[in-house]
């Protein structure tokens, strides 16, 4: 029952915030999220924000993950955080 | 071949040679719905390492709802001066008195909610009925019916309740290790967005006391990956450990607003779970003071009455000792369009993934011209 | 595995058997087949064709909420769906029929949208609505308006596409990005609060099949996935044709808000319907000739080949997923339910 889904803070007023899941935009509770800011990727829960999304943390674990057997590519294996791989894709590129 | 996809290899080949140097079976188990649902959607077990199994728990909310909290929930959705709102997986549960989709086709009303504030903004609009919340879920789910609790107090909304049977995960997964009935697991891919309420650290007694590794994993294919690498190589090394793989949205105390939240609803107590018996403090029970929000009392309901439907394992299958297959209903009398036990109802049902995705172990794969073939052809 | 031949007793009929999964198959199996049959309707085609004619028929009743809805509307919906089901039996559709179901107290103004709308359609699909039927029930017994339109198509001299014709070796091919009626609808029908880019597919497909049949010397089936999406239709089709059909995950087209909204919502973008898109079978040798034909038309501008007709006589439909692996596609349930579990 864990379904949660990662989106971007774009407004906040309140515990009623918006994000936006590529192009669907949707009101949130932050309650749960205060320290949330506008920007932030947020992971969302039955219409509940239930916690910041710390990027630096997740392209820490990718890049751990990837070098242990390729010495080379660090750079391409930052890339491979779910986040970074939403915020980055365009239509086309998912596609 | 994307970025990912490279990404994707090297962790199956790192599972690969894991799994060789270990050379005999070694079983994990997930306790988390999503995790077997995600795995079965992206065909990891086809890819899996032949003595490598991952083992589905009680990870499902529905599927460990006991009989008797759907029997009681099912007779309140046919009550005529009730809505019923309830998350979309529990429509099809079948009770004593049929699903709560018979329930609405014989004119009950149940209403699908995305979120828990959604039943309170419709007791908010139906002043004159009864609106009760289905709280099923474990502690990612249970801060929202928390929450909804919350409003309904703020604004004073008398005809609002909820019939709770939330869960907490790690009396079960104690529970489970206790159990000599359950076979030997080297470690648990932890329940990522449980986590992310939890906390990791909750998990550090388990692996001291019991010896088996904890790895916290998130939910896209490579993450889920990761964290069976993490477990195997565990093994190799012959190490038991606390490993968050997923410290993106997992902190060591969880989410302590959340907690919050929780902490002042709700107390842990005695929880029903299917095939597994009532478990101490596994789950969650309203506080006396929010006690007025409780369906259960509010209606006046019968203490719920324990069973199983005849013939399903689903207990077994919940709690890892028995497969899908191994049921003699699975796949006959028993199949998602007509579900008799919830591990088939409930799309993260261990039952109905094994006979959605299917057990590729048992079929024979395309060859490889074949796939060519298509290459051949764009 | 046919999991259509379950036996389900039912006493009530419940939203999902109406939803074009298993649940309708059901329905159709138990009360309508045993009662009904005949050759023309037990082939279970999207049209019937009538006997010792060179004619096709077919119908189809909308009841969609909310009846105008992001890239579309009942009325366009209405023609269109009628129209594809004669397109893809292989019929030029040449006249339809329109009947209205209207609830008593329905505003003036937003019948006159609808029927706007389904004249533009007919206009684009160059097809008339000869004939038609209007009532109107009373105020609660129907949910503003509900349309069913018959259609009447011409066959043409060459083979038609039926899925007896599949053979090992086929390519499968799809016009464009699939899940967006469906979820756009249900966007709009549960959650009305999210504001979505997403829009709805539906469009008339004669055009494009038109210019794809002009292109190729046969094509082998082609069926528009609604109901069921596409892991429904590719399900149905190996089935019924006893042959393995391997799908390619990374092959099928699916834009990031689609993807995302279906994450949201705990659906799989391939059980998701669409209402403007056609899956094409055709021989390997023509599968070029195919794919350049429809890129050529606006409909068609992103279509891709998807999947094979393997050699495998078990009836099942399989995907080879992103990360390399393999599983069964199925026929969904029936009625798709936003779940957060």
């Amino acid at each position: 029952m864990c379904l949660a889904v990662p989106a971007k803070l774009i407004e906040q007023d309140g515990h009623h915030g918006m994000v936006d899941l590529h192009g669907n935009r949707l009101p949130v509770n932050t309650m749960m999220t205060p320290d949330a800011q506008n920007g932030d990727w947020i992971l969302i829960h039955a219409g509940f924000a239930i916690e910041r999304l710390d990027p630096e943390e997740a392209r820490k674990t990718w890049a751990l993950i990837a070098d242990v057997q390729r010495a080379a590519g660090e750079g391409e294996a930052q890339e491979h955080t779910p986040q970074q791989r939403l915020a980055a894709a365009t239509p086309g590129e998912l596609l | 071949m994307s970025l990912t996809q490279h990404t994707i290899d090297d962790l199956l080949q790192r599972l690969d040679v894991a799994a060789k140097t270990i050379g005999h079976d070694v079983a994990f188990m997930e306790v988390c719905g999503t995790h077997t649902t995600s795995s079965f959607r992206c065909g990891l077990p086809s890819v899996m390492p032949s003595n490598v199994r991952l083992i589905s728990g009680p990870g499902c909310p529905v599927c460990v709802t006991s009989q008797g909290d759907i029997d009681r929930l099912i007779d309140l959705g046919l009550r005529q001066d009730v809505i019923l709102c309830t998350y979309g997986d529990m429509l099809r549960v079948p009770g004593k008195q049929g699903t709560l989709e018979a329930a609405r086709a014989r004119g009950g009303r149940i209403e699908i909610v995305y979120s828990s504030m959604d039943a309170v903004k419709l007791a908010r609009r139906e002043a004159g009925r009864e609106v009760v919340f289905a709280a099923v879920g474990f502690e990612t789910t249970a801060p929202a019916t928390a929450a909804a609790i919350c409003e309904a107090q703020r604004l004073n909304i008398s005809n609002f309740s909820v019939l709770a049977s939330h869960k907490r995960i790690i009396p079960a997964m104690r529970a489970l290790l206790a159990d000599g009935e359950i076979p030997a697991i080297k470690g648990f891919l932890c329940p990522g967005h449980v986590s992310v309420i939890i906390g990791s650290e909750v998990y550090a007694p388990i692996v001291e006391e019991f010896g088996v590794s904890c790895v916290i994993g998130g939910f896209e294919p490579a993450q889920l990956i990761a964290a069976l690498v993490c477990l195997t190589e565990l093994v190799v090394e012959n190490k038991t450990a606390l490993v968050n793989q997923y410290p993106e949205a997992v902190h060591k105390k969880g989410n302590r607003w959340a907690l919050a939240l929780l902490e002042q609803i709700f107390e842990p107590g005695d929880a029903r779970w299917r095939g597994m018996g009532t478990l101490p403090d596994s789950g969650l029970i309203l506080r006396r003071e929010y006690q007025r929000f409780d369906a259960a009392l509010r209606f006046n309901l019968p203490e719920p009455q324990e069973r199983e439907p005849k013939g399903c394992i689903c207990g077994k299958v919940i709690s890892g000792a028995a497969l899908p297959v191994q049921c003699k209903l699975f796949g006959k009398s028993c199949t998602p369009i007509s579900p008799i036990g919830p591990c088939m109802v409930s799309s993260e049902g261990t039952c109905s993934a094994w006979f959605k995705y299917g057990n590729f172990r048992q079929m024979t794969l395309p060859k490889r011209q074949e796939k060519e073939l298509l290459e051949v052809q764009s | 595995m046919p999991a259509s031949t379950m036996p389900a007793r039912f006493t009530h009929v419940a939203l999902a058997h109406g939803g074009g999964g298993q649940l309708t198959d059901v329905l159709l199996n138990q009360l309508v087949l045993p009662r009904l049959s005949n050759p023309a309707l037990s082939q279970l085609l999207d049209s019937g064709m009538i006997p010792g004619g060179k004619l096709a028929m077919t119908i189809d009743s909308y009841v969609v909420q909310p009846l105008f809805f992001p890239g579309g509307d009942i009325g366009r919906l209405a023609v269109s769906g009628t129209v594809n089901d004669l397109a893809v039996c292989g019929a030029h559709p040449r006249a339809l029929a329109l009947s209205m179901i209207l609830a008593e107290g329905l505003e003036r103004s937003v019948l006159e949208r609808v029927l706007d709308s389904v004249a533009a359609t007919a206009c684009e699909a160059g097809v008339r609505v000869i004939t038609g039927d209007t009532k109107v029930v009373g105020h609660g017994q129907a949910d503003g308006i509900y349309l069913t339109t018959a259609g009447i198509g011409e066959l043409s001299d060459q083979p038609l596409p039926h899925p007896d014709r599949v053979e090992p070796g086929d390519v499968l091919i799809i016009n464009g990005p699939i899940a967006e009626h469906g979820l756009t609808v249900m966007l709009a029908r549960e959650m009305p609060e999210v504001q979505s880019v997403l829009r709805s597919d539906v469009a008339p497909l004669n055009g494009l099949i038109e210019t794809l049949r002009r292109a190729v010397a046969e094509v082998v089936f082609m069926r528009d996935p609604t109901r069921g999406g596409l892991a429904g239709l590719t399900a149905d089709l190996a089935g019924r044709t006893g042959r393995r059909i391997n799908l390619e995950e990374s092959r099928i087209p699916v834009k990031p808000e689609a993807k995302h909204a279906a994450d949201m919502l705990g659906l799989d973008p391939l059980e998701i319907a669409n209402e403007g898109k056609v899956l094409v079978v055709v021989r390997p040798g023509q599968a070029q000739a195919a794919l350049a034909a429809m890129r050529q038309h606006p409909l068609g501008k992103d279509a891709c080949i998807i999947g094979y007709v393997a050699p495998e006589k078990d009836g099942m439909c399989t995907l080879h997923t992103s990360i390399g692996g393999w599983r069964i596609l199925q026929k969904p349930y029936g009625e798709q339910l936003p779940r957060i579990c």
